[in-house]
């Protein structure tokens, strides 16, 4: 189905069957039935082949470094608030290289949608291990088997009380969809963590495998409690998916900073002459 | 302690204690008392890395004319702790007169006897001693009992009214002290004061280049706060709200870099603020930088390195990082100030040139410069101004369109009917990622094509001195007021001095007017001659002689004359 976010003649760069593809479909579904304008759209991504996924939209796009997907992000959105702007890339990106931006993206709380691809493999590198991969993997590198505790970001993010934490899974383009509607409508920081395969590099945590081992949260879950959503977000032997936890409503990034106090325009709008201010405030330092 | 001294021109007043003891705020105290009273003034100061304890100090220039470096020489000494003489010792001669508290100090001790603390405790409590040095040291330059009241009143009166009395009555018992000690053939200080100076406008080299960003229409900062540059964060965050800048201490310096180029793509003029050790964790973003073709401002204090070095002292080491700093090969501008008034100017002018050549601007400035003092002349905000260039992208924009200079038409998003694609990849016009070796061919030629109008819009040297030169001494960033002020003391008319604020590129006058030098020598503070090396790397000059100075202090006045004299005596 055509779709207003479609680009012509792009070649993608990720392997068939990758669990990009669904995730690049539902995201393009979901913006549509968003009806977000593209020229409105910023995508923000760093290095990686999730990272890449800005070059199949149809967008405006920051395609920076590796590990900085979230500072530009948060900048691009304080800058301009009037533009929607989504973090993208993968794992290893995000948590790994980029984990200290993760943190504290989360205490800042821009109104930005954070979308994380979770392979639990590194697939650019060619198959190392990635923040989230389990104990006992074994690649190239980690010859012995991995035996670091595996990042969980949703755990860390419901106890940095992040203000909108979901998981959704690849392998179900239609759900996803609806979790990323709702995280890209959510007002603040939203976490959207997507586990999918890696054909090429991971053959343990296959698309069977996450099936297997995940399950939507029921209609009865209410995920405003904080308590129940870290118990959700540390259950050992499956995955929960869908909405985990939603922060009570608080101020944004943008509404927080002293230069939106008094002022909405965008300060890339703003057009005002500095010359009898700076004179003002030269004269109060006399 | 002989008080027979005479001031006509120039008092160098040191204040030292440790570190907690208030000398901050005496000083700032005492050089707006001046400052106002007529004197030009400049303040430097040297400090520990620690927040209570160790020897800090001060020193005041006062002075006739205006004066812009720092002098071994003390003529007036307030120890405020018993380690603060110890600390000075190289530098208190017989000429200097100290005054300060025996009970303090040792009775052993030869100094002009000024019981500090029991003028404090008589007053309230220990805090008012530096009240009472403050009095002391308004009455010594000539202030009279009624100016002195008048001013601690509108100061510290106005912050405090409670401490109103106990500070009046301080200042009044260290102002008694300095009667006692002035007139013929005991301490006169006669210097000139002037109207003019008396309205103008104190800023330290953090102000004025935080002055420099607002009028160069910055309106995005993002900083970790380091030393020496959180003067310079702080300053603009006291003016957030004034002028609408976006005030953001980052996570660390990575974040902050990298946020400033998400808010120049985005349309804002982002700037972040650091010394080496950060600048080290941004180098990356430099990169991205120069291949996205985003603009980025940094002001880069530098202090003497490797790695944490020694934090609150200065240098000139960062000069060949600042130049060689990222992965790849992109161009970048690098200024480097030397008063405070060009650092209002240059870092107005680095928003305007990052703005305008889509590259990354880093202002090169060291703790010395950034912490000194100065009265300076008025300001004509109105000639500098933020000039933009931003374009309304129509349907089809590329954002790095070919052209013959280099530079592309920088649109961003939301603004007209185009996409803004950024890529850190290797990339086609569109912003595409592409490994196609023609495309990457082209890229890299037309990024590095904008060096030539770099070149051609750079800063020349400034010339002190006479154009007929036999012996020309070369400096850049911070020295410039040394090496001014010490040519002019050494009077010798085939000896000129020539002062650089852009580093790279370089002028292409700088091969010409150094080549013309029978004699060239090279201040720097660092060890291996860093700008010697750059000037024969670029303007293809050998300039012979350097003097280095890398023990984490700046250059003396009288080292600077020194260092003259023994120059312009070889022929």
């Amino acid at each position: 189905m055509a779709n207003n976010f479609d680009l012509d003649n792009i070649d993608i760069a990720w392997c068939p069957g990758c669990g990009n593809f669904p995730i690049h479909k539902a995201l393009k579904a979901a913006l549509s039935e968003l009806n977000i304008d593209p020229l409105r759209l910023v995508m923000v991504s760093g290095i990686g082949q999730a990272a890449k996924i800005p070059h199949y939209i149809k967008a405006h796009f920051f395609n920076g470094l590796h590990g900085r997907a979230l500072p530009p992000a948060t900048a691009v959105k304080a800058a301009n608030p009037s533009l929607t702007v989504i973090a993208e890339s993968g794992e290893g990106d995000t948590y790994g290289e980029g984990g200290n931006h993760f943190i504290h993206t989360i205490r800042r709380n821009p109104d930005i949608t954070n979308i994380v691809h979770n392979n639990m493999v590194y697939g650019l590198t060619k198959g190392q291990a990635s923040p989230t991969s389990q104990a006992g993997f074994h690649t190239p590198v980690q010859v012995s088997g991995v035996f670091e505790e595996p990042f969980n970001p949703v755990a860390v993010a419901v106890s940095l009380n992040a203000s909108f934490v979901a998981r959704a899974f690849a392998g179900d383009m239609d759900q996803t969809k609806e979790i990323l509607k709702k995280a890209v409508a959510h007002k603040g920081y939203a976490l959207v963590d997507i586990l999918q395969p890696c054909v090429s590099f991971n053959k343990v945590n296959t698309f069977q495998w996450f099936k297997e081992r995940s399950y939507y949260l029921d209609s009865n879950y209410d995920p405003s409690d904080r308590v129940e959503a870290f118990k959700k977000a540390i259950e050992p032997d499956k995955f929960p998916l869908g909405v985990i936890y939603k922060s009570a409503p608080k101020p944004t990034f943008e509404e927080n900073v002293t230069a939106y106090k008094k002022d909405a325009v965008p300060i890339v709008f703003r057009k005002t002459a500095r010359t009898n201010l700076l004179e003002e405030l030269l004269n109060s330092m006399r | 302690m002989n008080l027979s001294r005479v001031f006509k021109d120039d008092v160098s007043v040191v204040l030292c204690g440790e570190a907690g003891q208030g000398i901050v705020t005496v000083e700032k105290l005492l050089v707006k008392a001046l400052k106002d009273s007529g004197f030009n003034i400049f303040a430097t100061k040297e400090y520990m890395s620690r927040v209570r304890g160790g020897s800090n100090s001060t020193q005041l220039r006062v002075s006739s004319q205006p004066r812009s470096s720092y002098v071994d020489r003390i003529d007036l000494l307030i120890p405020l702790d018993s380690g603060a003489i110890a600390h000075l010792k190289d530098k208190i001669t017989e000429q200097t007169i100290i005054f300060g508290d025996k009970s303090v100090l040792g009775a052993d001790t030869d100094l002009v006897d000024v019981p500090f603390s029991k003028i404090a405790a008589e007053a309230g409590g220990a805090i008012y001693a530096n009240t009472a040095a403050l009095g002391l040291l308004m009455g010594l330059f000539g202030l009279g009992l009624k100016d002195i009241q008048d001013f601690v009143s509108s100061t510290i009166g106005s912050k405090k009214p409670e401490t109103l009395k106990p500070n009046l009555q301080a200042a009044e018992k260290g102002f008694e002290y300095a009667a006692s000690v002035s007139g013929p053939g005991k301490i006169e200080i006669l210097l000139a004061r002037s109207h003019e100076v008396s309205g103008q406008v104190l800023v330290n080299g953090a102000e004025a280049i935080g002055l420099g960003a607002i009028a160069g229409g910055c309106n995005f900062v993002s900083a970790y706060p380091m030393t020496p540059s959180t003067g310079i964060l702080t300053f603009l965050a006291a003016n957030s709200e004034k002028f609408g800048i976006l005030t953001e201490q980052a996570e660390d310096e990575i974040a902050a870099a990298n946020m400033a180029l998400g808010a120049w793509y985005a349309g804002a003029r982002g700037f972040v603020c650091t010394a080496g050790g950060g600048f080290a964790l941004m180098a990356e973003a430099l990169s991205l930088s120069g291949m996205i073709e985003t603009p980025l401002v940094i002001s880069l204090g530098q202090r003497p390195a490797p790695a944490t070095g020694l934090p609150t002292r200065t240098e000139q080491g960062d000069l060949e990082f600042a130049l060689y700093a990222g992965h790849g090969e992109f161009p970048r501008i690098i200024l480097a100030p030397g008063s405070a008034a060009q650092a209002v100017e240059l870092t107005a002018k680095a928003f305007n040139l990052a703005d305008k050549h889509q590259c990354p601007v880093i202002i090169l400035s060291d703790q010395y410069f950034v912490d000194a003092y100065a009265n300076i002349p008025p300001f004509d905000f109105s000639k500098i101004s933020a000039q933009e260039h931003i374009v309304k992208t129509g349907p089809g924009y590329k954002r790095y369109a070919f052209s013959a200079d280099g530079i592309s038409p920088r649109g961003i998003p939301g603004f007209g009917d185009g996409f803004v694609h950024a890529d850190s990849d290797e990339h086609d016009e569109n912003g595409n990622i592409t490994e196609d070796k023609n495309i990457r061919k082209q890229m890299s030629q037309k990024r590095m094509a904008k060096l030539e109008l770099m070149t051609k819009e750079a800063e020349p040297p400034s010339l002190i001195g006479s154009g007929d030169f036999e012996y020309l001494a070369v400096c850049w960033g911070s020295n410039y007021g040394v090496l001014k002020e010490a040519a002019e003391q050494v009077n010798n008319p085939k000896l000129a001095v020539l002062h650089f604020s852009q580093i790279f590129p370089l002028h292409s006058g700088a091969r010409e007017i150094i080549g013309r030098a029978k004699k060239a020598v090279v201040f720097e503070n660092n060890f291996s001659g860093q700008f010697a090396k750059i000037l024969k790397l670029y303007a293809g000059v050998e300039t012979g002689g350097k003097v280095l100075k890398y023990d984490g202090a700046p250059f003396s006045l009288e080292e600077a004359v020194a260092e003259l004299k023994k120059f312009t005596a070889v022929k």
